[in-house]
């Protein structure tokens, strides 16, 4: 034992029987409790020849293709809400990532980062819950890594990821293809995963059906690029709602977004909750949702498909891209008035005022 | 301040020495203090501001407003089509 | 949803739109009092359809606009005492004071936490008996009543450790300090309907008197402003001036005895800084003699934060609408959304903000 009391760390050195039932500051020490961990918990689950090297990086042949790469992190809390939980939400968030660039995810990597006194039981919830998504996007988990921290320290469980895919639509859908006149199709109704996470927020006490729209949106556009080559731009709505996504992408272009309130569509339940709240849906965060900026050619072909795809039944036209006020998105308000939809500055609060 | 939001009142029960209410906004159910409308009923919609209901709807009146409103559309609209003379 | 979607037909809104150009022949300012329907008129793009000659000034019933600096200031340093809990509702929380906001604040391990109704403060501080719970009872006539219960209840209940700092204004008073300043350029209004709802509409019948102003008692739907601002026009052509109630499904002359009850045992009138206006004296509540122990600004040291205006903030002005936002120096130089320096830039609906997104 060294004598220098700075030697001194904090993991806990006592050897914890394989009967646990919480994560432990030993877990992460490297050491048997960490490979007793990966080898009880996460081989059972998402175990494959590959991952089951154990080696620091997997090695994979793919086509003469260029390959996708994403990067992403999940803190949602809480992370078990309604319609799913912060595993699924990690394989479709990157899988959707991948998708709005015209590529086919293939394979993702995984870190999973364990705040100490998470139960097991919810971890392995969890990591089922992830394998199931990776199996519906036909995505592979190839190389993960599991850090504990202290508690307090993170929020239960924060996942980070990368994907990998190959580009099967050149040129890649981009912001900077968008061009005036071209449509603006939204695959479906706005605002679920937003609502969902906040019903569960303590002393909101709301009853509500809602439940979150987390899905992969690969099989939708999949579809949709094998019936045309018009569309321009593609982007998953997330944080920030439509809105932050339409503004990127008139920035992103240098063009103006034109929006009709009328045909977005928004949950009923979705919008008594923002009604109660004072909350404004259009910044009310999504998880399986995306907006496409095709050319009015393609339009409606695209729409035909959309609709017949699980998960894009709502899709509609909701604008078109303009010469007019570039950087500028505008709304044409239900009773026929006018207003620019601003960038969110900061979180959406609720209000009384 | 301001914002409040109609909804139907469709449960009446204490809560720790407060008159509450289960109130349906459009599908969404809430708690709310009806202790400022203790005459609601069962089906009276209730206009709510943070928790509280401040008024009882009256139905006759917001029918009244919207009819004199479309009666209106359809004196403009006789207007309009009438011949010139 | 029933009584919302009524009023927000786009057939309605086209009609009364057209009804306002036919009845408008000289130009008219009319102000609107209420926060609420000035979001409403900016959300769903109002003014695009009224004619030329109609201008609307937004008024200063806007809380985030006229909660004055120092009680940001000493909300969050209370915020800021160990094992005090904050509870605001969300509209506060990036009102910036002279030492960041309550969300900084929280950011450096304070703990506010946004409610939806000072019930829920009250429950915060049930539960957690080993701490003070402070809620930030901002609000005119429409949410006093409901800050007033919560104290009301936590008294019968016997609590010791709910306090709440208050920073209550009143609608009447701050109209009559508009109308009074001999640049007052306001021809109507639209009165407040919700706290109308609560207070009914006397009051404004003496202002509509005194100072021969139409006051049409709107709601906060689309419908009912355009409504509103019909009747106004009508009333202003006629050389009329008067009180009518647009929004009859929810007001009645009388407003809510039981909710007036509850809050003048709870509050008294009282003087009141308005950020931007001044001290208005009887604008204001404060905690009434019996609810004295629940008033944070006895309770903790905050008697000696004093705060001071930017000297280059015409607010005052620009809330009573005698001046806009591009006849101040200051104006989206050294005062951005990002960096208020007072009343109308602070709030994202504030007539210096809204100026400020739409570059006018």
């Amino acid at each position: 034992m060294p004598d220098d009391e700075n030697a001194m760390t904090f993991a806990c050195q006592l050897p914890v029987s394989p009967a646990s039932k919480v994560i432990r500051l030993g877990h992460g020490s490297g050491g048997t409790m960490t490979s007793n961990l990966i080898s009880e918990v996460f081989l059972p689950i998402v175990g494959n020849s590959l991952l089951c090297e154990l080696d620091d990086a997997a090695i994979v042949k793919v086509d003469q293709s260029d390959i996708a790469v994403t990067t992403d992190a999940y803190v949602v809390s809480p992370i078990f809400f309604p319609g799913g939980d912060i595993g699924s939400l990690a394989v479709h968030g990157t899988v959707n990532d991948l998708t709005m660039r015209g590529a086919k995810p293939l394979f993702l990597t995984a870190t999973f980062i364990l705040e100490e006194g998470l139960p097991i039981e919810q971890l392995s919830t969890i990591m089922r819950s992830f394998n199931s998504a990776c199996i519906k996007a036909k995505v592979s988990l190839i190389a993960a890594d599991t850090k504990v921290v202290n508690k307090g320290a993170a929020d239960q469980i924060f996942i980070t990821t990368c994907g990998i895919g190959t580009v099967i639509r050149h040129p890649a859908p981009s912001a900077r293809r968008a061009r005036a006149g071209d449509r603006i199709l939204l695959s479906g109704d706005i605002g679920r995963h937003g609502i969902a996470i906040m019903s569960c927020r303590e002393g909101l006490e709301l009853e509500t059906q809602i439940v979150s729209d987390s899905q992969p949106l690969d099989e939708i556009v999949a579809r949709m690029l094998e019936v045309s080559d018009g569309i321009h731009c593609l982007r998953d709505i997330t944080r920030g709602g439509l809105a932050s996504v339409l503004n990127e992408l008139a920035v992103s272009a240098h063009v103006g977004v034109r929006i009709n309130e009328d045909a977005i569509p928004v949950h009923s339940e979705v919008r008594a909750v923002c009604e109660l709240l004072g909350l404004d849906p259009l910044y009310v965060a999504c998880e399986g949702r995306f907006v496409a900026i095709v050319s009015s050619e393609a339009a409606d072909a695209l729409l035909a498909v959309m609709t017949k795809q699980p998960g894009a039944e709502g899709a509609r036209v909701i604008g078109e891209v303009v010469a007019d006020h570039p950087d500028r998105v505008v709304l044409q308000t239900r009773v026929g008035g006018k207003r620019i939809v601003d960038k969110l500055s900061g979180e959406q609060l609720p209000r009384i005022c | 301040m301001c914002l409040a939001v109609p909804g139907q009142v469709e449960d009446i029960f204490e809560r720790d020495g407060l008159h509450m209410a289960t109130v349906n906004f459009g599908g969404v159910r809430k708690s709310v203090c009806i202790s400022y409308t203790p005459d609601a009923v069962i089906r009276d919609y209730v206009l709510v501001h943070v928790g509280f209901a401040i008024s009882v709807i009256d139905e006759e009146e917001a029918r009244r407003t919207l009819a004199a409103l479309d009666l209106t559309d359809e004196l403009n609209e006789l207007r309009t089509e009438a011949p010139i003379e | 949803m029933k009584y919302v979607d009524e009023f927000r037909s786009p057939e309605r809104a086209r009609l009364l739109s057209r009804q306002i150009a036919q009845t408008v022949t000289k130009p008219w300012k009319i102000m609107e009092v209420c926060g609420g329907q000035t979001h409403t008129i900016l959300q769903y793009g109002l003014e695009s359809l009224l004619p030329d000659q109609i201008e609307l000034l937004h008024g200063p019933g806007c809380p985030v606009c006229v909660t004055p600096l120092e009680l940001i200031d000493k909300a969050v340093a209370i915020a800021r005492i160990p094992g005090v809990i904050m509870c605001s509702f969300g509209d506060m929380l990036r009102v910036p004071g002279s030492d960041g906001d309550l969300l900084g604040a929280k950011a450096d391990g304070a703990d506010v936490r946004t409610v939806y109704s000072p019930l829920d403060a009250l429950t915060v501080a049930r539960k957690h008996q080993d701490r003070q719970v402070v809620f930030f009872a901002v609000g005119f006539e429409t949410t006093a009543p409901a800050n007033a219960m919560a104290v009301y209840h936590a008294k019968k209940l016997g609590l010791t450790n709910f306090f709440l700092l208050c920073s209550h204004v009143t609608v009447p008073p701050v109209m009559a300090a508009v109308l009074r300043a001999p640049d007052n350029q306001v021809d109507g209004f639209l009165g407040p309907g919700h706290v109308c709802s609560i207070m009914g509409w006397h009051e404004y019948q003496e202002l509509s008197l005194q100072f021969k102003v139409p006051i049409v008692i709107s709601g906060f739907e689309p419908i009912d402003l355009l409504e509103g601002i019909l009747r106004c026009v009508h009333q202003l052509e006629e050389g009329s001036s008067y009180v009518e109630n647009q929004y009859a499904r929810a007001v009645c002359s009388e407003g809510n005895k039981h909710a007036q009850t509850i809050l003048l045992d709870v509050f008294q009138v009282s003087e009141r800084k308005w950020r931007g206006l001044g001290n208005i004296p009887g604008s204001g509540y404060r905690l009434s003699e019996a609810y004295r122990e629940f008033d944070a600004e006895v309770h903790f040291p905050v008697a000696t934060i004093v705060t001071r205006e930017s000297p280059n903030c015409i607010s005052g002005e620009i809330l009573r609408g005698v001046k806009k936002p591009f006849q101040c120096t200051a104006f989206g130089t050294s005062c951005t959304p990002e960096h208020p320096l007072g009343a109308t830039m602070v709030s994202s609906e504030g007539t210096c903000a809204t100026y400020y997104k739409f570059r006018k």
